[in-house]
């Protein structure tokens, strides 16, 4: 019987520390009653699976560590999972770029179809995901033996680290047969990651958003960022401001981008389209900061302010610093 | 050199969506639907491809009900050289289900590239591709915002949690495009013109052996919980006052 198997949870992390998200996957893992166990691939990783030990609820972590596991390269990692998948009831993993694109490999090899950006799980074979850019909820029962699960990490509260100062048992894995084989046909050229002092966007307990209307990435560095700074918040952006070059895709906030749900989340000249709320809509303090008081961001804002940003900012800044003095 | 595109359609990005009362599902009668938008950039890549001189054929295929071959018919206007449609009873086809018949149609045509969407902007799954490469055991690279087409490899820079990666795949191989790899162009009336006598070639799933038969049950379709519009503030000091209140600055 499948559901009486453990369930796989895969890490996000790089390495060297554990990405937040993982504890809010694993709190979604655990929901479906079995136990846990907790793999972390990639290449001198220990650091990161002995973070995951620490969490609790987790049975036991797998480590798998090989150069072939470097960059997470979707196809050695997914035959890795296809490999470990037999003595588990679910993978489960929470909606990064990476698990993204491991999952749905893993699944189709599995001959599983997978159920993407998981916001509650209902019963152990019942979840219910987002459709149409959040705008309606769908309640699926998954009808395949083993599970395959895409966790949204917004919608679930972290796991904390297990009281005392117990840690799950770490266990090396061999990498899976196939891996090799796959992976010669697809290899890492480079990769270009701005490294931040601002906690990233999907952990951030407040959030700031430029939209179209920050006009240029000058503004974005001169504007945004000194109030995201003063706040000690991530630096988020609407699709137009991405694309226009403001900022950096990473900041892309939305049904196509990351899905946040922050304490505070401050949207400066957004006008409020779907894809951008799909992405926000569930923080908790919405504030919006917008010329137009039609702009379907204040449908959505607990305070608004009909404004230009360019002078609500700089005095949302003095205040701020007021307020912490 | 063949490309292969899978366009789905779905309802327009413009609509906002309703849930039906009974939860049976959402209002899809007399609604705007168009070419899912992630897939229009597919279909551009490959045109420039072709454009290029790097590839000799592009070649559309789309799986769903009547009216599919509209969406077919879009992207031959854009300027695919022709349609193959799987048409099917209903919409909704699973993406396991999707990728399944896919791989008939790629073992069929023998493209060297399949670019699809990253994601359907009605299911949100973001499933089909990587299924697709996983069943083909060929290489894939998701998200893709630049593709440089060699004669063994192709290079494709993706956009990834943390900025950008890329990496190189020997081809045969699947790509997913991200919003940022170009811009789609709009059909000119000349070419939707052009386009009705393009040939869309008809199959049938039994054709193509692959079971129809979804593997979630979908027990109901609800409203997202809902949010009501706050107040209006008139300076940074009351917004403050306001943040301070509810305990998150
Ligand atoms: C397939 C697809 C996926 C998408 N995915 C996403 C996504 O993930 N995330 C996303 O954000 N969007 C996404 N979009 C795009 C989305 O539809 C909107 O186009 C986008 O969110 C608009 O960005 P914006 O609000 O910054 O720009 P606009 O809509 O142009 O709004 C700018 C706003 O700024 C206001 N303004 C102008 N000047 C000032 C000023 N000085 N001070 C204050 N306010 C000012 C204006 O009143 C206006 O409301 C997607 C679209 C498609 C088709
Ligand atoms: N019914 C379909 N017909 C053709 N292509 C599809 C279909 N469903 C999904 N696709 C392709 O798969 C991509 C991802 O879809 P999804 O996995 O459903 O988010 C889409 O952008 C399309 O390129």
């Amino acid at each position: 019987m499948a559901d009486s198997l453990p369930t796989l949870l895969l890490a996000e992390h790089d390495d060297a520390s554990l990405n937040p998200v993982t504890a809010r996957a694993l709190t979604a893992a655990k929901a479906l009653g079995a136990p846990v166990h907790m793999l972390v691939v990639g290449e001198n990783a220990r650091a990161a699976a002995e973070a995951a030990a620490k969490l609790d609820g987790v049975a036991e972590v797998l480590l798998a560590d090989a150069p072939a596991y470097a960059h997470r390269l979707a196809e050695p990692v997914a035959a890795l999972g296809v490999a470990l998948a037999k003595e588990y009831g679910a993978v489960v993993a929470p909606s990064t770029a990476v698990w993204k694109s491991v999952m749905p490999r893993i699944a189709a090899l599995l001959d599983v179809m997978q159920v993407s950006d998981v916001i509650a799980v209902v019963a152990p074979d019942i979840f219910d995901r987002p459709i149409y850019a959040g705008n309606a909820i769908q309640r699926v029962r998954a009808t395949d033996g083993k599970k395959v699960l895409t966790i949204r990490t917004a919608s679930f509260a972290a796991t904390g680290e297990a009281t005392g100062a117990s840690s799950a048992p770490i266990r090396a894995v061999e990498p899976a047969g196939t891996a090799a084989g796959n992976a010669a046909r697809s290899s890492f050229v480079g990769e270009d990651i701005a490294a931040s002092a601002r906690p990233e966007l999907t952990a951030a307990r407040i959030i700031v958003s430029g939209g179209r209307a920050v006009g240029s990435a000058e503004n974005f560095h001169a504007v945004i960022e000194p109030l995201a700074d003063a706040l000690g918040a991530a630096v988020g952006a609407s699709r137009a401001a991405v694309d226009a070059g403001y900022a950096p895709n990473d900041w892309q906030v939305g049904q196509t981008g990351k899905v946040v749900a922050p304490d505070l989340y401050i949207a400066l000249g957004i006008s409020g389209a779907i894809q951008h709320l799909a992405g926000m809509k569930d923080s908790k303090v919405i504030v919006a900061v917008n010329k137009d008081e039609e702009a379907p961001i204040f449908q959505v804002a607990d305070f608004g302010i009909v404004g230009d940003l360019f002078e609500v900012v700089p005095a949302l800044k003095t205040e701020i610093a007021k307020a912490k003095a | 050199m063949k490309i292969l595109v899978p366009v789905k359609r779905v309802v327009d990005y413009n609509v906002k969506i309703r849930v039906k009362p009974d939860g049976s599902g959402v209002e899809l009668a007399n609604i705007k639907m168009s070419m899912n938008p992630f897939d229009e950039i597919a279909v551009e890549e490959a045109l420039r491809l072709k454009e290029a001189g790097k590839a000799s054929e592009v070649v559309a295929v789309s799986i769903g009900p009547a009216k599919t071959d509209e969406t077919i018919r879009t992207a031959l206007a854009m300027g695919a050289d022709r349609g193959i449609w799987v048409k099917t009873d209903e919409a909704g086809i699973e993406p396991l289900t999707v990728a399944k018949l896919l791989k008939k149609v790629v073992e069929a045509e023998g493209p060297t590239l399949v670019i699809l969407g990253k994601q359907a902007i009605d299911d949100d799954c973001n499933q089909t591709g990587q299924m697709l490469s996983a069943l083909l055991g060929w290489p894939q690279a998701t998200f893709a915002s630049k593709v440089v087409l060699g004669d063994t490899g192709v290079e494709v820079t993706r956009e990834i949690d943390g900025g950008l990666q890329t990496l190189r795949l020997d081809l045969p191989a699947v790509l997913t495009t991200d919003l940022r790899l170009n811009e789609p162009r709009y059909a000119s009336l000349p070419n939707i013109m052009k386009a009705k006598k393009k040939p869309i070639d008809e199959k049938s799933p039994a054709d193509l052996g692959v079971d129809l038969a979804p593997r979630l049950e979908i027990l109901s379709t609800s409203e997202p919980a809902g949010r009501t519009a706050g107040i209006k503030v008139g300076s940074a000091a009351e917004l403050v006052d306001h943040l301070k209140k509810a305990g998150v600055l």
